[in-house]
């Protein structure tokens, strides 16, 4: 462990020239901070090999080993809205919050929205003015003591999205928080962050993109915490979109009260290794939650998605289809798992991970898993993994397609079960155009006969 | 169409073909030899396993079956030299026994430029949105289908009888000049049936060929085939009229089988 320990010395030393350079903070988020600290000294990175299921598909080594150093200087380039608007829907009608290497970016975010009890904001300025939310809310959820990843983000805890809404507030504009790496020389680290909290009734639209403009490895290191109370109803969208070199660790907890709904659709492609770690609790009866993911994996990329939901109550709701894309030599994850607790009698519990492999040297570990301890539920699940269909080819050539345009439109009808679902238009489209550019040519051409 | 002294016009001639499930030595057709004239309409019947579908998929292309010796000529042109998709836009079309189900593609849009490839190569502009949309529509509702079904992907939980009729809607629209039939008949009822033979009829034309392969005299019964040909182990053992077909009915293909042997 002497060992193991040294290679975390950056993230010890910048934490000290981080408590200095926010000197004069708030005590409570001090504290919050040093409880970060305290806990990733206790855990560093889940690097073990042994020992260590809930990482057993995921190597983390290639993130401990290097060095990624808290960006406290200004970006080294000037960014401005064209070069955002090259990677993502940006749309004038939405609140766009934009985080340029974890720090707010006031001149290219919409004006923040506080009004009728809505707050759409900076988190790092609202420490004061919601401090009473914040602290209520704010790492309760997220398991900051047990994993290395969410101890180091809490550490560095400093801005970040707060988006509050209360009770029946149902007509606010979608929200576009977007997350940008930019071009530095030396590889650094960010800590996005994301606290929701949405009030009895409320309904909203939230996007979370993340993006590069930079080919070169970076760290971003996210937690994002939704907390739905009882009828809410979240449309959460998630775009990762991360250099090739990158690597994305993120944690997204979802508490859900009565009746509330949980809708979410993330599209991942990029970063070298990223794992996305979403936990959903069904705390109260009736939650639902229907989460549906893409991810598109080449080269030697690696992508994870670790889910977990708990059915703690009666007549809970969860659905989940993730369809993964693979070509290169890379791999895909499906990992974590659905357990249904004894009270949560009636529950309804589906879950589905399919896989097209685009090449024969792609990989895919697959394993959806299911504890039910209520003896009433209906629950089922599933997971394949195979080749663009010869026949499906056959069928289509045989009408007159030939075979780059066959197999586009088998891939991208693969894809659509997830795209489709998206309600939010604008997101949509860009993720329909989007998602074809980002499939390798060669997967166009001798996958198939 | 006949030529100008009333010749017949071969459109399809198969001569001595051998084929192979590729990559293998299980050879299916052992020299096979038909030939069959624009607007003639000839039934290929048989036991189980005699070849049937291997031939009208040799035809079509499928990457599954490899012609190991003898010619397969369409129109003039040399069939084994060209891709499955050069086949179709040449005129060639298929309708599956077992058509796809293929989930998230859209029947309208794959419709479209499948429709749009046959016409390019054709020399012909891509047809406008409102044209296709109403010849769809019109042959959708002529085949008996339900127009909600195209809401969903193609043929995804389709029955058996709704992926047939599908098959003959793109038969329709496709408007081939060689149209192979696999195993049509199978798995309709009898009004699904009457539809496709309806449809087959309304198509039957000088400018066209059409094959039906099936394994029952059923479909026969209401379209009324020009040629019959009873196909045993890779080879056509009997041909002769329409009359064939009832023949085989009351005598079985065991009649076939030792008529054939006693040649």
């Amino acid at each position: 462990m002497t060992q193991a320990r040294t290679k975390y010395d950056q993230y010890r030393s910048d934490f000290q020239t981080f408590q200095k350079s926010i000197a004069n903070g708030h005590t409570w988020a001090n504290d919050v901070r040093a409880t970060g600290l305290a806990a990733f000294d206790a855990l560093g990175f889940p690097t073990a090999t042994r020992g260590n299921e809930e990482w057993r598909f995921t190597a983390v080594g290639p993130i401990a080993n290097k060095l990624f150093a808290y960006p406290f200087d200004a970006p080294e380039e000037r960014i401005d809205k064209a070069q955002l608007k090259a990677l993502l829907p940006l749309d004038d009608t939405w609140t766009t919050l934009v985080f340029v290497d974890g720090r707010f970016d006031a001149k290219l975010s919409s004006k923040p929205h506080r009004a009728d009890g809505v707050t759409v904001a900076n988190l790092g300025s609202s420490l004061d003015s919601d401090r009473d939310v914040i602290q209520k809310h704010l790492g309760h959820y997220v398991e900051a003591d047990k994993n290395g990843f969410t101890a180091v983000n809490t550490a560095f805890l400093r801005d970040g999205a707060l988006i509050m809404l209360p009770a029946d507030a149902t007509d606010l504009a979608p929200v576009h928080l977007v997350f940008v790496a930019s071009r530095r020389s030396q590889p650094f680290v960010s800590y996005p962050r994301i606290l929701l909290v949405a009030g009895r009734n409320s309904k909203a639209s939230v996007v979370e993109s993340y993006v590069a403009l930079t080919d070169d490895a970076y760290f971003t290191d996210g937690i994002a915490e939704f907390v739905l109370q009882d009828g809410a109803h979240i449309s959460h969208y998630r775009l990762m979109r991360e250099s090739d070199q990158a690597f994305h660790i993120s944690t997204t907890q979802v508490h859900q009260g009565k009746d509330s709904v949980f809708d979410s659709v993330s599209f991942a492609r990029g970063a070298s290794i990223a794992r996305n770690q979403l936990h959903v609790a069904l705390d109260a009866p009736g939650a639902s939650c229907n989460l549906k993911g893409l991810y598109l994996t080449d080269g030697s990329q690696h992508i994870d998605n670790n889910i977990n939901i708990d059915h703690f109550k009666p007549h809970t709701n969860s659905d989940i289809v993730f369809k993964g894309i693979l070509a290169g030599k890379s791999r895909a994850v499906f990992s974590g798992g659905v357990i249904v607790h004894k009270d949560a009698q009636k529950a309804f519990a589906v879950q589905s991970d399919k896989n097209l492999l685009l090449s024969e040297g792609a990989r895919v570990n697959t394993k959806p898993s299911l504890i039910i301890y209520a003896d009433d539920v209906q629950c089922k699940h599933g997971a394949t993994a195979g080749a663009v269909a010869d026949e499906a080819v056959f069928y289509m050539r045989s009408r007159g397609l030939d075979l780059q345009t066959a197999t586009r439109y088998l891939i991208q009808g693969f894809a659509r079960e997830v795209i489709d679902t998206i309600k939010l238009d604008g997101f949509r489209d860009y993720l329909d155009t989007y998602f074809m550019e980002s499939l390798p040519a060669y997967a166009f051409k001798g996958v198939s006969r | 169409m006949t030529s100008k002294n009333g010749a017949k016009q071969p459109i399809l001639e198969v001569r001595n073909l051998h084929a192979s499930v590729a990559g293998t030595e299980t050879e299916i057709l052992k020299g096979l030899d038909l030939t069959v004239n624009l607007g003639e309409v000839h039934a290929i019947m048989g036991p189980n396993g005699s070849g049937k579908s291997t031939l009208v998929s040799v035809i079509a292309g499928r990457p599954e079956f490899e012609v190991t010796s003898g010619e397969i000529s369409y129109m003039g042109k040399d069939l084994t030299a060209m891709l499955p998709e050069e086949r179709a836009r040449e005129g060639i079309f298929l309708a599956f026994q077992y058509p796809m189900e293929l989930p998230g593609v859209r029947p309208w849009q794959f419709l479209k430029a499948a429709v749009d490839a046959v016409r390019k190569h054709q020399g012909l502009p891509e047809l406008s949105i409102r044209d296709f949309d109403q010849t769809y529509k019109a042959i959708v509702k002529e085949m008996g289908l339900d127009p909600e079904l195209l809401k969903r992907s193609l043929n995804e939980g389709f029955s058996g009888g709704e992926k047939k009729r599908n098959e003959m809607v793109q038969l329709a629209l496709l408007n081939p000049r060689l149209a192979l039939l696999d195993e049509t008949d199978s798995g309709l009822d009898i009004d699904a049936l009457k539809t496709v033979a309806e449809g087959v009829n309304k198509r039957r034309s000088p400018e066209r060929a059409i094959l039906l392969v099936t394994h029952y005299q059923r479909l026969l019964n209401y379209i009324t085939p020009d040629h019959v040909h009873v196909l045993v182990d890779g080879r056509i053992a009997m041909s002769g009229g329409a009359d064939l077909a009832h023949q085989l009915e009351a005598k079985g293909y065991d009649w076939v089988k030792e008529t054939a042997g006693s040649r």
